[in-house]
């Protein structure tokens, strides 16, 4: 199968002052969410506050990495000049155990053995000299 | 105030559809909007009210400069691409509403096909907001964020991927009655959709929708005013929109098997003051054919789930299903102007005049199931 390796084409994200301790924490290999001060709600994409009672702000927290498979599709055509070399290549969201969802890629997967509900754990890639995705491979149940 | 019935569209317009138009969109536009306005019986210089979707690229000031038109008054912009689609209609009918312009013309014009292509992304740029957590992941399509939605209602509603198909060959089914749509004249079975290649699985070729060129315009005007024009009126009797929690990214909301629609359905009835069971034709944003199904369920068409055999039994399809859909085959099979062309066709239907026509129709609703933000109308004849 085809895994999203290190040369990596795809879109990189804008690191920036609201999202680099996200990308700091893949770095050290952690995935790390904030976390709210008042509701102790997880929350992801990062955000300056809480989608759940809306206080301000948020404590960067490691979490465990651990979810399941909430949804996937195999992308088979290249839409981007970046994934040309890689279709057929699976894109999944996990559903981690603190809630929040991501959107990431199953390595070590055949594609057609993912199925809703497959548990996960995260790994972390580093595909450039800033950024190190986070991404999941198949965990024991 | 309510806004029902104190507005009407008297006037609609569009160019050729094409997969390549060889003009610039600011020349589609003017073909657009001047067939609208003819269409109305009413001059160009009578334009006093202009709205249109943020990602057009054409300007105000080239339309007026282009146009002659000398007191634009009330204009604006909607954002987020086809869930303008009633957006646009919404804001030109506040602002003739509410006297800020007489004369109000929503448009869309697009070189979809042979310039800026939606169905892919662009190399060189880094992934910002809540698109820097997807788009590094290799999600870069709407065709792969939608088809997680796709998905989600496949897993827990058993939808098909046949079920998928018959909306497909339903649309198709309906372009083969309109010699303006560009599938005009090359129907599909549902083998062809089962058979087309896969692009971001579980959707396929035929569950995409036309990448094309083209444009549509539409002009309102005052209920009374539009009494002594040239045409029917078309009277808005409603419109809505909505986003919900978590719209950011769009893949990311708390459930991938609906949309944000039914919070605009809920709003789009009341202030109607009619029902699902009301409709007698409806137009659903179809960028994709999963859609058809989340939005006959949105706006309470179906109960959640009961959509891909709702529309597999042939209950969308013109002219012996009771809720034809997108009878002028949708952006899937007439022609791609980010939905503008179904507020078109539903003018068509109550005027009577669609390729399609449902039979005595007075009421068509246009709605749009995008998942980050929704929009709708109701009309009435
Ligand atoms: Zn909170």
């Amino acid at each position: 199968m085809t895994t999203l390796g290190k040369e990596f084409g795809l879109p990189l994200p804008l690191i920036d002052v609201g999202n680099q301790s996200f990308w700091q924490g893949t770095a050290a290999g952690e995935l790390r969410l904030q976390a709210c001060e008042q509701c102790g709600e997880f929350r992801y994409p990062p955000a300056p506050a809480c989608w759940n009672c809306h206080a301000m702000g948020g404590t960067w927290t490691a979490v465990s990495g651990k979810g399941f498979v909430y949804s996937w599709v195999i992308a088979h055509h290249a839409a981007h000049p970046g994934a040309a070399d890689l279709v057929p290549y699976n894109i999944v969201i996990v559903e981690l155990e603190e809630g929040p969802r991501l959107v990431s890629n199953l390595v070590d997967c055949p594609n057609e053995e993912i199925e809703a509900g497959l548990p996960v754990e995260a790994l972390f890639e580093e595909v450039s000299d800033d950024v190190t995705l986070p991404r999941f491979r198949r965990s024991g149940r | 105030m309510n806004l029902k019935d104190e507005v009407a569209i008297v006037g609609i317009g569009q160019t050729e559809f094409s997969r390549g138009s060889g003009r610039t969109e600011l020349d589609l536009a003017c073909e657009a909007i001047s067939a609208a306005i003819e269409d109305a019986g009413l001059d160009v210089g009578e334009i006093d009210g202009l709205t249109k979707y943020e990602m057009d690229g054409t300007l105000e000031i080239s339309l007026v400069s282009a146009l002659g038109i000398p007191n634009l008054r009330y204009f604006g912009q909607v954002g987020y691409g086809g869930s303008g689609q009633s957006s646009v209609v919404q804001m030109a009918a506040m602002g003739v509403a509410t006297g800020q312009c007489d004369v109000a013309v929503c448009y869309r014009a697009m070189n979809g096909r042979s310039g800026l292509r939606l169905g892919l992304s662009r190399a060189g740029e880094r992934a910002v907001g809540a698109f820097a957590y997807t788009d590094p992941f290799g999600m870069v399509s709407m065709a792969q964020r939608l088809g997680m939605f796709a998905r989600r209602h496949m897993i827990e509603y058993g939808s098909t991927e046949e079920q998928f198909g018959h909306a497909a060959v339903t649309l198709r089914d309906h372009a083969q009655h309109n010699p303006k749509a560009i599938m005009y004249g090359r129907p599909i079975t549902l083998e062809d959709h089962q058979e087309s290649r896969m692009i971001a699985d579980p959707l396929r070729l035929l569950d995409c929708c036309l990448e094309s060129d083209g444009a549509v315009a539409l002009v309102l005007t005052r209920a009374d005013r539009a009494k002594t024009l040239r045409r029917k009126p078309v009277y808005i009797m409603s419109t809505a929109q909505a986003t919900g929690p978590h719209a950011d990214g769009i893949v990311f909301r708390p459930s991938l098997a609906v949309a944000e629609s039914p919070l605009a359905a809920r709003d789009l009835y009341a202030r109607a003051g009619v029902g699902p069971g009301d409709v007698d034709v409806a137009m659903l944003y179809d960028h994709f054919t999963p859609f058809i199904l989340i939005g006959l369920e949105s706006f309470g068409f179906c109960g959640p789930g009961e959509a891909g055999p709702f529309v597999e039994e042939g209950n969308i399809r013109w002219p012996h299903g009771p809720l034809p859909v997108n009878t002028h085959g949708g952006s899937h099979s007439e022609a791609y102007v980010h939905g503008l062309t179904h507020v078109a066709e539903a003018v068509r239907q109550l005027r009577g005049t669609s390729t399609a026509q449902v039979d005595d129709a007075e009421i068509a609703l246009v709605g749009s199931s995008v998942n980050q933000v929704s929009s709708a109308l109701i009309l009435r004849r």
